[in-house]
């Protein structure tokens, strides 16, 4: 689970690096020579995330039992300072051997700036292209080219949903609504029943969640994905549109969002004081730690309108330019991408393996409802996550976002982000 | 200060020695001070608004669209109001406690150690408690703060704080007074307490009561003291950038330049990161440049 | 101040109610006094109880009040204690501790070291412009920093620095140099000329008459500085920030890290991360209180 890391979305990028810290060295290659050792980034060094890069570098261990593994985890989503050192760190040409990077746009910048080795070829060789989904190796695809592997996927189209709060206004929790429009009568239903709060929001990155959801209600899969390729125009009616239900949900939200964390926010719908949050998949380990069951003290479904759609995020790791065990991180990478390393990383921290050739039995219930849709549905990029837009697009949303939160002002809001658009895309 | 003149000494010593022993101080600030504010200037005249190196010098175009952007002038005005606030909240606080430990308080030390000391507590540190304190839930699910007003049946005073769109900032500027009021508090002692006691006894003499005593004679004497309380506090709330973010992270909603510089650096905009660095350097200097220009001078009449 | 008449308040009052009004006025100071100790001391009661309190026991009703268990009482029945905020903070904080004393000490020391020499020149043996060259150090001092950070950032990558307390340490001192300067600079301003004169007719040279003469009676100047320097190092975070990262900072980024980073909010363990973090700052301003405000107060330039 993923928690505040991805409140530092639109940061945390890379704050993998660390490379020049303490034990330095290692990233310089040096003396080592060969390719017996390989030095990953990741900002998994605590909680459920640490346990899935253990099993993961197990994994590695019986794979690649000759390199040794150089574990350079930099605690907390919060360190995303390393984003500007791990920036300088690549352009000064010492990068480490693989980072962690959220999959997609986010890592447009390295990318643009010619950081980032073409591992297409990896995926032909490891059968990749067949394992993951098609619609995912296009939102990865960029030139023809691909620059990362995901390791770890996440839903974020997600309705956490409390049925005994719907039962107040009479609503079948086991049914979702089919549409936006049904959505916000139902909100309007709990409302009038009493329910102070109907659907519960956090802080900023959530809200920006919650409209990009809207977004792909409104527009599809398609012409969401188009809004960050300019296939879709901003000016489209069907994001004003958006924009006027989006506003319509906050008008049933809890007065004090701005101020809440995401978890405190889903902690409202536990508590059964609201009856919806829309969260990442992330929220399931809430759930459990409150000793939930799903389908009867909780469910889930995609957001109205979104059936069929699969909203994701990753990680995944990179290749750098000069990276200095290069055979190494392949070699890692191939470990990441494998049946046995996926599978052994994403039981433990709770996510869904990108591959689709897996036995879902294996996880537990709410897993394996993302793993069929994962199979089946059409996937696009999460924005609040850094897979659709670049880091400063999406920064230049979310401070959209943070204004309309507080002013309503749906003209200002469409031209803010028709603003944002054309400066991102030229 | 008693004139005391250190001109023959000078005359006599050649300037060598001295210049030598300052010397890696000079070159010191003059690389790290001096040096990295040309470069950041000149960064911020570059169209380097990626992880690519710039490829031409635009001049004060990045000045402009930073000038005329709305997210920038509401990060402006955000910092107005903290600033307002925060230096209201320390001049008061600070003013009003000297004024009362100004004498005759038995454990007078330990009421000031209690006001001062959260100086020596990080904003990171005290940015935790305040998250909890400043907590904008109300009613049952109300907790901090606003729990205790509820408690005490004050509820009418409950509010959303910092999450308020309008005045969210001024909340912001509570802890920050918490954490200085007491060092306002210090430098003022210091002003009441470097009144001259001929002067005060003079006017009691006179039969000037306890109020006239500080309307006329002491409150006056304190002018420069709380030019130097103003200044430090402005500056410091110019910076202020921990507190923000322990408190509620980089978003709109709390933006000062100074976060707002933070996320676009993150962002890999350097160009418009040291743009926003090169505007917050000059606010700075409006304050700092006359200031030490009048400590300068004072010190020279002194002398 | 000469013309004010007596009042006629002074003079209508009878002793004894003027002793009244005395001992009502002086009750009323220090009622006020005390409630703003509370409020001033709100905040620390809160860190001290929440810390205490099993997650558990934590809801907004009863956040306010002590412990329903405390942690000996919890410990009884088994299950999470208000100890286990503190292991777990403790557990966070405690890599970063060793290095953030290895970082702030030595930086205190240094900058102190360079700043008294400054000092010593700027006061007592000048140069030419030396109260220019002083004004230009000391406006180091009160730019915001975000000015210098974006080169710094890049200066350390292309020197090849490592992302931990030891580019940090240079840091501090560098921009310490300036206040360090100004302290020792006003201290300095303080002693007799005689002894300088002394010094000179001995025919004593500039190192000698500093080393000699000025370092010994530097002390409480030193004290001073160095407890600003070690503060200020200690609770940075703005650098720590830019320029180190969790596995190599100081405290103050993994306290960060430990209230913002956590999956779940723990607001026990953040609060006792908090308490541990401000531990050895809060000690030396108990200690060496008097000391503390010195540096303080030559913030204020004059």
């Amino acid at each position: 689970m993923r928690k505040k890391l991805i409140a530092a979305a639109a940061l945390a990028a890379a704050l993998t690096l660390t490379a020049c810290s303490g034990d330095g060295g290692n990233g310089n290659g040096g003396g080592d020579g060969g390719d017996n050792q390989v030095e990953v980034f990741t900002w998994w060094a605590s909680g459920s995330e640490k346990v899935g890069l253990d099993a993961l570098v197990k994994v590695f261990g019986e794979q690649h039992p000759d390199v040794e593994f150089i574990n350079a985890a930099v605690a907390g989503g919060a360190g995303s300072n390393a984003k500007a050192a791990l920036a300088s760190r690549l352009e000064a040409k010492n990068p480490p051997d693989s980072f962690q990077a959220h999959a997609g746009a986010e890592l447009s910048d390295y990318i643009a700036a010619g950081q980032l080795q073409d591992v297409s070829s990896l995926y032909t060789e490891f059968g990749l292209t067949d394992a993951f989904p098609k619609s995912l190796l296009d939102r990865l695809t960029v030139d023809g080219k691909i620059y990362s592997v995901p390791s770890n996927i996440h839903r974020a189209n997600v309705v956490w949903v409390n049925p005994a709060v719907l039962e107040k206004a009479g609503i079948d929790a086991s049914k979702a609504p089919a549409t936006m429009e049904a959505w916000i009568a139902d909100l309007q239903k709990l409302k009038d029943a009493g329910v102070e709060t109907p659907l519960a929001l956090g802080t900023e990155w959530t809200q920006m969640q919650l409209f990009e959801t809207v977004l792909l209600s409104e527009l599809g899969a398609d012409g969401y994905s188009g809004l960050w390729n300019g296939d879709t125009q901003w000016t489209d009616p069907g994001v004003k549109k958006a924009a006027e239900d989006y506003k319509k949900l906050l008008g049933y939200a809890n007065s004090d969002y701005a101020g809440l964390d995401w978890d405190a926010a889903t902690q409202i719908v536990i508590d059964g004081n609201a009856g919806y949050n829309v969260m990442g998949d992330w929220a399931e380990a809430a759930f459990q730690q409150a000793g939930l069951k799903y389908d009867s003290d909780y469910t889930t479904w995609p957001v109205p309108g979104t059936d069929g759609v699969f909203d994701f995020l990753a990680d995944s790791f990179t290749l750098p330019v000069g990276a200095p065990h290069e055979k190494a991180a392949k070699a890692w990478l191939q470990t990441v991408s494998s049946a046995e390393g996926q599978k052994a990383f994403n039981l433990a921290k709770g996510s869904i393996p990108a591959r689709t050739d897996v036995d879902a039995s294996e996880y537990p219930a709410y897993q394996q409802t993302a793993i069929a849709s994962w199979s089946s549905d059409t996937v696009v990029s999460s924005l609040a996550h850094g897979a659709a837009a670049p880091v400063a697009w999406s920064s230049d949303i979310s401070s959209a976002i943070g204004k309309f939160g507080s002013d309503g002002n749906v003209d200002s809001f469409l031209t803010a982000l028709t603003d944002a658009a054309k400066k991102a895309l030229g | 200060m008693p004139a005391r003149t250190r001109k023959p000494l000078s005359r006599i010593r050649s300037w060598g020695p001295p210049l030598l022993l300052v010397a890696p101080t000079i070159v010191i600030i003059a690389v790290f001070v001096y040096g990295l504010i040309a470069v950041n200037t000149q960064v911020s005249m570059t169209d380097r608004h990626s992880l690519q190196p710039a490829t031409r010098f635009v001049g004060l175009e990045n000045y402009f669209a930073l000038l005329t952007e709305d997210r920038f002038l509401h990060s402006l005005w955000n910092l107005l109001i903290f600033t307002i606030v925060f230096i209201a909240g320390t001049m008061l606080f600070g003013f009003l406690w000297a004024w009362l430990l100004e004498k005759g308080v038995t454990a007078e030390g330990v009421f000031r150690s209690i006001y001062l000391f959260p100086m020596a507590v990080s904003f990171v540190a005290s940015g935790v408690v305040w998250r909890w304190l400043l907590n904008s839930a109300e009613g049952d699910r109300a907790s901090g703060l606003n729990r205790l007003f509820e408690s005490m049946g004050l509820g009418f005073l409950q509010n959303p704080w910092w999450s308020d769109p309008t005045w969210g900032m001024a909340a912001i500027a509570l802890p920050a007074v918490w954490q200085l009021a007491g060092y306002v508090m210090a430098l003022f002692l210091a002003g009441f307490r470097g009144v001259p006691i001929e002067l005060r006894e003079a006017a009691r003499m006179d039969g000037a009561s306890e109020w006239k005593l500080y309307r006329h004679v002491i409150f006056p004497q304190l002018g420069p003291v709380a030019l130097s309380a103003l200044v430090i506090v402005s500056h410091m709330s110019l910076k202020v950038f921990d507190l923000i973010m322990s408190i509620t992270k980089a978003i709109y909603q709390t933006e000062v330049p100074a976060t707002y510089m933070w996320v676009v650096l993150t962002g890999n905009d350097y160009a418009k990161a040291a743009t926003i660095a090169t505007i917050m350097l000059l606010l700075a200097a409006v304050f700092i440049v006359p200031y030490l220009n009048y400590t300068n001078r004072k010190e020279r009449e002194g002398r | 101040m000469t013309a004010a008449a007596p009042t006629s308040a002074a003079l209508s009052l009878a002793p004894a109610a003027r002793t009244r009004r005395r001992i009502l006025s002086r009750t009323a100071k220090y009622v006020l006094l005390v409630i703003f100790v509370v409020v001033v001391l709100t905040p620390v009661y809160v860190l001290v109880v929440t810390s205490l309190k099993p997650p558990a026991d934590v809801n907004p009703a009863t956040s306010w009040g002590l412990p329903i268990r405390w942690p000996w009482e919890a410990a009884t029945e088994g299950g999470p204690t208000g100890f286990d905020n503190w292991t777990l903070a403790w557990n966070a904080l405690a890599p970063s501790l060793g290095r953030t004393f290895a970082m702030t000490i030595p930086a205190a020391l240094i900058s102190s070291m360079l700043g008294s020499m400054n000092g010593f020149v700027f006061s007592l043996w000048r140069f030419p412009h030396a109260n220019l060259v002083f004004t230009l150090v000391l406006f180091g001092m009160f730019i915001p920093y975000q000015a210098i950070m974006t080169p710094l950032v890049q200066m350390k990558t292309t020197l090849g620095m490592p992302s931990n307390v030891v580019t940090l340490l240079i840091v501090h001192i560098i921009y310490g140099l300036p206040i360090c300067t100004l302290i020792f600079r006003n201290y300095y301003e303080s002693v007799p000329f005689e002894i300088l004169e002394a010094s000179r007719v001995d025919g004593a040279g500039m190192l000698r008459t500093f080393g000699s003469i000025i370092l010994p009676i530097s002390v409480p100047a030193f004290v001073v500085t160095i407890i600003w320097q070690f503060t200020s190092a200690w609770n940075d975070f703005l650098f720590a920030m830019f320029l180190s990262d969790t596995s190599g900072g100081p405290v103050s980024l993994a306290l960060n890290n430990l209230a913002q980073g956590a999956q779940l909010s723990n607001y026990g363990a953040s609060m006792a991360g908090a308490l541990i973090a401000s531990a050895p700052t809060l000690l030396v301003y108990i200690i060496l209180g008097k000391y503390f405000v010195g540096g303080l107060m030559s913030g204020s330039v004059k």
